[in-house]
């Protein structure tokens, strides 16, 4: 029940998103979206994943938004409305794609699924001897999978470096008087 | 929001919190939900918050843009440090257990070393986003 609340609220949230064209709304429905998320995520009992979904989601990628936002503009640039029929085609059939790929995938819930009866057993049955942490998401991600989660740790440091190549290190300096003076008889020529 | 009493002294209140609550999902990923990821994120909320109150330059004088660049590659190195030190005590890349004597004990060890690795790298790397974003002026 409260499922269907929540992603009739994601559908409406969604929708609203693309609708609306004040940008500062967005920001605030695209937080709202990554919560509603998250809590989607809890329930599922995946509380590793919600915790991140919160977090960054709804957490830091707003606040980055606001930040660009502060800087460019608060209004979407309306387009003029053209009716693209290739488009409107191609989105319908790879929606339709998608959702009879559903049909493929076993129902929720069903411990016969193959996502439950390879790897899972094994990590569930093994991971607190050979660990000894209770944690599983953990130790899966730290030991397991250690070399996956040190490349996301390498992907992010990336991320860091290219914002800092195109963004300027954003170090706040004190601008005293006589550099302005340099600057200004610069932009004068 | 530096002329609204209530907000400021609530979210006075609120950062060490914050802050206590980064350590706490940091450390005890182990045992709940968690890890370096998400701690070190929550970490950089505790700034943002900070900046809000006090502005950018008050927030870069307690962590600086250049400490927050070297403390992103830090975070990757320690990652990388016991990977190499497990090679160096004769197990595979990241194979924590030969780190101690006892196999569980050595992968707990670990698992909090990279952890911790994890969420220097993600809180610094969080807070120079925020730092880039926020400290270009407006043209």
């Amino acid at each position: 029940m409260i499922d269907i609340v929540l992603l009739t609220f994601l559908v409406v949230v969604g929708v609203a998103i693309v609708r609306v064209r004040n940008l500062l709304a967005v920001t605030m429905l695209t937080g709202i979206y990554s919560l509603l998320v998250a809590i989607l995520f809890v329930l599922l009992d995946a509380v590793d994943v919600a915790l991140t979904e919160a977090a960054v989601g709804a957490g830091l990628l707003v606040i980055l938004m606001l930040a660009t936002i502060a800087l460019t503009t608060r209004k979407e640039k309306v387009h003029a409305a053209r009716q693209n029929a290739v488009a409107f085609v191609v989105v319908s059939v790879t929606g339709a794609a998608l959702i009879y790929a559903t049909l493929d995938m076993p129902p929720f819930g069903d411990p016969e699924a193959p996502a439950h009866v390879h790897l899972s057993p094994r990590f569930t049955q093994d991971s607190p001897e050979e660990i000894g942490i209770p944690n599983m998401v953990t130790s899966v991600l730290a030991s397991y999978r250690g070399i996956d989660t040190l490349g996301e740790a390498v992907v992010i440091f990336a991320a860091a470096v290219g914002v800092l190549l195109v963004l300027g290190t954003g170090t706040v300096r004190r601008r005293r008087r006589s550099e302005d003076d340099v600057e200004e008889a610069r932009e004068q020529p | 929001m530096n002329q609204y009493i209530v907000l400021r002294v609530v979210s006075k209140l609120m950062i060490p919190v914050i802050m206590i609550f980064a350590l706490y999902v940091q450390f005890h990923g182990e045992y709940s939900p968690g890890g370096g990821f998400q701690a070190g994120i929550v970490f950089t909320a505790a700034f943002i918050v900070y900046t809000l109150l006090y502005g950018l330059e008050a927030a870069q004088k307690a962590i600086s843009p250049a400490v927050a660049h070297v403390l992103a590659a830090v975070g990757v190195l320690i990652f990388i440090a016991f990977g190499y030190a497990s090679i160096l005590l004769g197990g595979n890349f990241l194979e924590y257990k030969v780190l101690l004597p006892n196999d569980q004990a050595g992968e707990t060890f670990g698992i909090i070393g990279i952890e911790l690795g994890v969420g220097i790298t993600v809180a610094a790397v969080a807070l120079t986003l925020f730092y880039s974003f926020a400290g270009r002026e407006r043209r």
